[in-house]
């Protein structure tokens, strides 16, 4: 009888040795006269274990992890078919109380299913929700979206039955629906491995709202950071094509929608939305001003829905389940499920999919354990590079937008970076503000100048030159980039920069610090 | 040509603007095709030499400032060739937060090469990048793009060795 074994393909699974296990378990196998199938499937996202080998018994799957190549033949030994006993063995992932916690809406299937089966899919729910919506019709599946309470996953929090409403109701004989899958925040990741793990959500979504706003043709624009993730798209979207959910004629009900994958070229600024439709126009990303908004004037002028991978991914489960039973997670105005991504220095890093409203202390410490180093936390950084550090005296802020606002941080995209005491805030600061004079797309004066102006007056800071009053030039550029700036990039930059300042002034003494590296 | 084989093992073939006015006919008619244009480039070649800006211009109907002026926006396009192997280094914040600043001096000393910068030998170009979604398990790097997670000098010797094979 043959044995079905399980192992991620993702890319941070990869990046820890995936594939060579996978060719150390075949030769083993093949060694031994055993009969095996090995599925590739995404993460389930408890990375600190991959890379995390399943196996099916009568009891359901079994894992191991962290497996090394070295570890295949004693957990062969040790009767890895039957789950038997082995230091490696994890158990049942789902009672595993890092997953047993967890409301995985949108990842349900990530980790499972191997994700470029349409029939895996469709045996795990999939397309239920685009069932759905062809039965509720345009009017009814943006109906849902509202109810659900859906705001975009992308970082700025916008009500996403509100935008497609608008879309919805442009008129126009072409629409398009993009997809933003740049994902540039660091400390972020849910979009890669969804993607990579169930890409046939995020297809499935955006079909569903191509459906709902009367859009012919959809994009995803992918980074290139993400071969990967680009290559699952791609080999899904062909999948979906042949199976009939794709293309002129979308599950027999008349209506067409081709979706095509393009990739980035290594720039942050086009995950900003109109930068990014101007690239994808095949232009440099400089940053639109707004309005005419994106819904009504996108890509090649036309009524254009621009969303988050994990928001489209929402979108089949709100479907199939009814917009209040999503709306009934949450807390506050943010309602359903966030994506938490926990990295940096944290000895369990990996995705958590739960309701708002989870202290970022219980994310850190239940389900992080603590530092990986072993030494005291001293900060977080919360929403990627624009995002605010924050000290341990606010770790009790629940993870919901309107209370990381009110503490002058954002939420963004869930991504949370801890760093221990060796952090030196300072450094971070002027990382902030490098970062924007590097990405920032040079379109006002205000972040191309002044990023690179904030950036030297820091490193006088550090030097110890007149820290008093480089502070107050550092603290007077931060108004003007705040006031000045069309996009975010330049407008939020003086978020980590002020957040720094504010809650770890020790750090800009200008004595003891060492000068920080040159960058490039 | 499949971009996202993007830089492994890429670029092996010298320029040829016969190849490439063939390459840019065979995307030439795609909406905003010029992004696909420079990847499948980049792909043959291992970079976009400047010939193929006015045979751009002349495919998309577009100025030849305007194909330059986005050939230098984006980080990932190259006008020269680089080493035979790529490594991108993630910079951002989770992999500052586990020791990428050090690590990082140390990959540049040992290698004697600068950011953007190949080895003398010619097998080696080391770049920059902020995040790789790679996070979880930093430092990170793009080997040939092959992950590689936990970095340290010998992972990423031995990513390299395996990459030569
Ligand atoms: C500098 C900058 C970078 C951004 N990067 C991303 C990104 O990588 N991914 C993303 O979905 N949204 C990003 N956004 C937000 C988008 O502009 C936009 O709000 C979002 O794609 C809308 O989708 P949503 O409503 O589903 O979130 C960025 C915004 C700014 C200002
Ligand atoms: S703030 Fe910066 S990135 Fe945004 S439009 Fe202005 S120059 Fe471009
Ligand atoms: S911050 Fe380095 S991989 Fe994300």
């Amino acid at each position: 009888m043959s044995i079905t074994f399980y192992l991620p393909k993702d890319a941070a699974s990869l990046a820890l040795g995936a594939d060579r296990v996978a060719r150390a378990l075949t030769r083993a196998a093949a060694a031994r006269g055993l009969d095996v199938t090995l599925v590739r499937t995404g993460s389930r996202g408890m990375l600190w274990l991959e890379p995390l080998l399943e196996v099916a018994t009568p009891e359901g799957r079994i894992a191991y992890g962290p497996v090394r190549p070295g570890d295949v033949e004693s957990l062969l030994d040790a009767g890895l078919a039957e789950g038997g006993a082995h230091a490696l063995r994890i158990g049942r992932p789902e009672e595993h109380p890092y997953l047993a916690r967890q409301q995985r809406l949108t990842f349900g299937r990530c980790g499972i299913i191997d994700p470029a089966s349409v029939e895996e899919y469709r045996a795990h729910g999939g397309y239920r929700g685009l069932e759905a919506a062809l039965a509720a019709g345009p009017a009814g599946t943006v109906e849902a979206v509202k109810a659900s309470g859906l705001r975009g996953r992308g970082g700025a929090g916008f009500p996403t039955g509100i935008k497609w409403n608008t879309v919805m109701l442009a008129e126009s004989p072409q629409k398009y629906v993009v997809c933003n899958a740049d994902e540039g925040d660091s400390g972020t990741f849910a979009d890669r491995m969804l993607m990579e793990g169930d890409p046939l959500t995020l297809i499935e979504g955006m079909t569903i709202a191509a459906v709902a706003v009367g859009a012919t043709r959809g994009y995803i624009y992918c980074r290139s950071e993400y071969p990967h993730a680009f290559a699952a798209l791609e080999t899904a979207i062909r999948a979906a094509e042949r199976a009939g959910f794709l293309g002129a004629n979308v599950l027999g009900s008349g209506k067409a929608f081709h979706l095509e994958v393009r990739l980035g070229a290594g720039a942050y600024i086009c995950g900003e939305e109109t930068s990014l439709l101007e690239s994808l126009e095949g232009k440099r990303g400089i940053v639109r001003a707004k309005p005419p908004i994106p819904a009504l004037k996108g890509l090649f002028g036309q009524p254009t829905l621009v969303n988050n991978v994990l928001s489209f991914a929402a979108i089949p489960w709100i479907l199939e389940h009814g917009g209040e039973a999503y709306a009934a997670y949450g807390m506050g105005r943010s309602l359903g499920t966030l994506p938490i991504q926990l990295a940096g220095n944290v000895a369990r890093g990996g995705l958590i999919e739960t309701a708002f409203g989870l202290t970022l202390r219980e994310v850190i410490e239940d389900f992080g354990g603590g530092t990986a180093s072993g030494r005291p936390l001293r900060a977080v950084q919360v929403g990627g590079p624009l995002g605010a550090y924050f000290p341990d005296t606010l770790l009790d802020t629940p993870l919901d937008y309107e209370a990381f606002a009110a503490k002058k941080g954002l939420l963004g995209h869930g991504g949370i970076v801890v760093f221990d005491d060796t952090v030196d805030l300072a450094r971070q600061a002027r990382f902030a503000f490098e970062f924007c004079a590097t990405e920032s797309c040079g379109k006002c004066t205000p972040c191309r100048i002044g990023a690179v102006r904030g950036m030297e007056t820091i490193d006088k800071v550090i030097a110890g030159e007149s820290p008093r009053e480089n502070l107050a030039l550092v603290t007077d550029l931060c108004e003007v980039m705040t006031d000045g700036s069309l996009c975010a990039m330049g407008g939020l930059t003086p978020v980590p920069v002020m957040s720094a300042l504010t809650h770890f002034p020790e750090d800009f003494s200008g004595r003891g610090a060492k000068l920080p590296l040159a960058a490039e | 040509m499949p971009s996202h084989e993007l830089g492994r093992g890429a670029g092996r073939e010298p320029w040829d603007s016969g190849r490439a006015a063939g390459i840019i006919a065979e995307h030439a008619r795609r909406e905003g095709a010029t992004l696909p244009i420079l990847h499948a480039l980049q792909e043959t070649f291992g970079y976009v030499d400047g010939e193929a800006v006015p045979l751009i211009a002349d495919a998309l109907n577009l100025s030849r400032a305007e194909v330059h002026g986005c050939i230098t926006f984006y980080h990932d396009f190259r006008s020269e060739p680089a080493g035979r192997h790529t490594v991108k280094l993630c910079r951002a914040e989770a992999c500052q937060a586990v020791g990428a600043d050090a690590l990082h001096e140390d990959v540049l000393r040992r290698y004697d090469v600068a950011w953007h910068g190949t080895t003398r030998d010619g097998q080696v170009t080391v770049e920059p990048v902020f995040c790789l979604g790679l996070c979880a398990c930093a430092p990170a790097a793009l080997v040939d793009g092959e992950p590689v997670g936990r970095l340290d000098l010998d992972a990423l010797a031995d990513a390299l060795t395996e990459r030569a094979a």
